[in-house]
């Protein structure tokens, strides 16, 4: 599983960040993603999810951060 | 992929923050999975520039004394409170404290991200510019007519 945290990026990088990375996966390969709530968390999923991957859990870790798991 | 409309900016200026607007929408867009073209024009063609400082391209005097004065993407000025140039350096640091992505890091998104820049060729001829002068990235130099047509279902932003 490849992991990345962009708790420490702000808008448009959160998004550019996940889609960039899940261009250089293979296709079953899964993407641990740490994301904070508000814009990233309402938008990094959906965003997934329309180009076609699947969002396999999303979970709160605490400290207002969440972790999904993201299967391309 | 989805039915989300394409989106193409064109951008006009060349100021510091307006081209920052700019690629963070392009790059918003792009990454939300959107098709994005960039069509820059006048002003705007300082950012995409090979040599990022002042150069006195061109071949007549006024070009090269436009292109001089206008500089490259490091000599893009803030639209207010420029103080002689200064204030980009300034606000490129806020930004980097905030963890802001900084216009180069923004124009690097844009390409990885695929967001087509294209030039406008009679900008470029006023400037006495040639495709040769401006980055690799730049995918073609187009005219108003096929910008209007690549565009024809896109929303369409001008900065």
């Amino acid at each position: 599983m490849i992991f990345l945290d962009i708790t420490h990026e702000t808008c448009p990088m959160t998004f550019v960040k996940v889609k960039l990375q899940l261009a250089k996966m293979d296709k079953g390969q899964e993407l641990e993603v740490i994301l904070n709530e508000g814009e990233p968390l309402n938008n990094v999923p959906a965003s997934c999810e329309e180009q076609g991957y699947k969002v396999l859990s999303i979970e709160a870790v605490g400290d207002g951060k969440h972790r999904i798991i993201i299967q391309k | 992929m989805t039915d989300k409309k394409d989106l193409t900016l064109v951008c006009f200026s060349g100021d510091f923050d307006k081209v920052l607007a700019a690629f963070v929408m392009a790059t918003g867009a792009a990454a939300t999975n959107r098709k994005v073209t960039i069509f820059f024009t006048f002003w705007g063609l300082n950012v995409l520039k090979k040599d990022y400082g002042r150069k006195a391209q061109g071949k007549g005097f006024l070009a090269k004394a436009f292109n001089f004065l206008m500089g490259g993407r490091n000599q893009l000025p803030l639209s207010r409170l420029n103080f002689g140039g200064i204030s980009p350096y300034l606000m490129t640091s806020m930004m980097k404290k905030h963890n802001v992505a900084t216009l180069p890091e923004l124009i690097e998104a844009a390409h990885a991200l695929g967001i087509r820049l294209v030039a406008c060729e009679m900008a470029l001829h006023i400037l006495e510019l040639e495709r040769d002068d401006l980055i690799e990235e730049v995918e073609d130099v187009v005219g108003v007519a096929t910008f209007l047509n690549e565009s024809e279902n896109a929303h369409i932003i001008f900065v």
